[in-house]
């Protein structure tokens, strides 16, 4: 049993209904726990430590000093330069997600202080069509790139995206090419990029910005990998290892730094950071 | 509805014709003419035409040349490198040194098999961590020598296993992007079949990006996107038009820089024809990057990805 549940991913619940109930019942255990004790948790059920999900509004909320973000000035929201329509049209979709999560996009980019170290922040969140990275994700990681070397601050980036957006098909490719190509400005001016990886960092955004932390961090639960396990099941045709493109299974082949609990990523970011404040 | 199989018909009933006439004293020239003529006009009307699917079909079809048939006819003096240094060596992404019309040249080139044992042999041209590696070595060797870099790009996709993931094909690919990205040589990148996502954006951040008119370069394969957004791979026709994936299409979105012209019904129709229209583009854009000052290329290149993307300002409207 406890090996089964190893290999299991963080749950998502990408369609959590608002409602006004003090209480929720955790599916992993069954208990009922008081929700505000659970947002003060990072999310975290109190009483067996599975991991809920977390929007970038929440994950901004664990992570920053209170009362320390500033989020930037200007809000971009997605064009649509193929009029693309599958089942459904882009722009529909866009202004779902929207009204749903109250975000413009799959990101939030904005200034803020981890235990008192100034930071630029960048948080994707799942729930904005799989925090799949099309102009607007790419247009606001490279500005938050710029602002941190304006600022001379570190950047954090925290992933949580399913990759590039199909429905923009080569402006999203591109995105890859473009966050990575600002990417080398921070490294040019000597500041810090810690990545966090977190439930799922795949695709696109893997392999490119996510990647390139100076430091790369996940979060236990995390999915890490390039391919979807179901291409990669057809293509070989075999089972699939356990833990695989778990953080574990990352951590073991040498691809990331670290593994933290969502409730020490915190202080986790503060002690990286630290060693930086003060360097050149 | 003209077709591929209706010109082969009605060449093979041309030809048929031919042997009659030849063969007694039955005059069918004008016959023959006119259903020449006739050949003529409704391939011009098939192949100027072409849907973008009927381009996905082209750029897949197993008899195009593939990237060994271009350095043979577009380079001279192929040395290949192989190796990753680490793990191996990857035949689906071939890499070493050549001349262009005299000029040494840094070279990638994806390559896929034709046969099945070579299929196994490279993958099915689907490059793995090995190769992606080794590139960035080869890229390194460019610049450390000045020499121009030009990849020659032809994947379905980064191999997809579990090998791959274990060698960090995603990381991998990534510090392919950020080599390139600040690679103090110019660089061009053709695609001449299949370009197929990161698989072949690792080997494509360049100065230049061309395509072949029939080669395809998408996000994802339109069988891909059928699965996941029509939840339907029967879809794939909807999806490679919805992507425009196609050259004339990219062209006109301002994401390529050029598109190097194909006989009718594509580049196995007649290699060398294909081969000499690459190699003038090739060349044509080595030459005029190589006479840019370095600082103004490397500042080109930033802008250009620096701004690719479309996107507007959200106004505030909400309290």
């Amino acid at each position: 049993m406890s090996l089964f549940k190893e290999r299991q991913y963080l749950r998502v619940h990408v369609d959590r209904e608002p409602d006004d109930s003090l209480w929720m019942k955790c599916k992993s255990c069954g208990e009922l726990v008081f929700k505000r004790r659970v947002r003060e948790n990072s999310n975290v059920c109190p009483s067996c430590g599975e991991y809920f999900f977390q929007t970038s509004q929440e994950r901004l909320e664990s992570i920053l000093d209170p009362g320390s973000y500033e989020p930037f000035g200007e809000r971009l929201a997605a064009n649509d330069p193929l009029s693309f329509t599958d089942s459904r049209a882009y722009q529909e979709r866009v202004a779902e997600a929207q009204a749903k999560t109250g975000l413009d996009d799959a990101i939030l980019i904005g200034r803020g202080a981890i235990e008192g170290i100034p930071v630029v922040i960048g948080v994707m969140d799942f729930r904005f069509i799989g925090g799949s990275m099309g102009s607007v994700v790419g247009e606001q990681i490279c500005r938050a790139i710029e602002a941190s070397i304006a600022d001379r601050r570190g950047f954090v980036l925290i992933s949580s995206s399913g990759g590039a957006r199909i429905q923009e098909g080569m402006f999203s490719l591109l995105q890859m090419a473009k966050t990575v190509t600002v990417r080398r400005r921070l490294a040019e001016a000597g500041l810090p990029f810690v990545s966090v990886m977190t439930y799922p960092t795949t695709g696109g955004v893997e392999a490119s910005i996510a990647s390139l932390g100076d430091i790369i961090i996940a979060e236990k639960g995390a999915m890490i990998g390039f391919a979807g396990r179901r291409v990669i099941e057809q293509t070989i045709a075999e089972e699939l290892p356990a833990h695989f493109q778990t953080e574990s299974f990352a951590l073991e082949r040498g691809q990331i730094d670290r593994v933290v609990r969502r409730e020490d990523l915190r202080s986790e970011l503060a002690v990286a950071l630290g060693f930086f404040v003060g360097a050149r | 509805m003209t077709d591929e199989r209706t010109l082969d018909l009605l060449e093979a009933k041309i030809e048929e014709l031919r042997q009659l006439n030849a063969m007694d004293g039955m005059d069918l020239s004008k016959e023959i003419a006119r259903l020449e003529e006739k050949l003529a006009v409704l391939r011009q009307d098939l192949y100027s035409n072409l849907t973008d699917w009927e381009r996905v079909r082209i750029a897949r079809h197993p008899k195009r040349p593939y990237a060994l048939d271009y350095i043979a006819s577009v380079f001279s003096d192929f040395y290949e490198l192989r190796g990753d240094r680490i793990v191996g060596d990857d035949r689906a992404l071939l890499a070493g040194l050549a001349r262009l019309e005299g000029r040494p040249v840094a070279l990638l080139a994806q390559q896929k098999g034709r046969t099945t044992e070579e299929n196994k042999e490279r993958f099915f041209g689907m490059t793995r961590p090995q190769g992606y590696r080794k590139a960035k070595r080869v890229m390194e060797l460019a610049e450390r020598f000045g020499l121009p870099l030009v990849s020659l790009i032809d994947t379905s996709g980064a191999y997809p296993g579990v090998e791959s993931e274990e060698l960090n094909i995603g990381g991998a690919i990534a510090e392919n992007l950020q080599t390139m990205a600040g690679l103090r040589v110019p660089t061009v990148a053709v695609v001449i079949g299949e370009g197929g996502s990161g698989g072949a954006l690792a080997i494509g951040l360049a100065d230049r990006v061309l395509m072949l008119e029939n080669a395809i370069y998408s996000v994802i394969t339109p069988e891909g996107a059928a699965a996941i957004l029509w939840k339907d791979k029967e879809r794939a026709r909807e999806a490679a038009t919805a992507l425009q994936m196609t050259a004339p299409h990219l062209l006109e979105l301002g994401l390529i820089d050029g598109v190097v012209p194909e006989p009718l019904g594509g580049a196995h129709k007649n290699p060398a024809i294909t081969s000499a229209a690459l190699k003038e583009a090739v060349v044509h854009h080595v030459n005029e990057l190589a006479a840019f000052p370095l600082d103004q290329l490397l500042a080109a290149r930033y802008a250009r990805y620096r701004n690719v993307g479309r996107y507007s300002a959200r106004p505030v409207t909400d309290s």
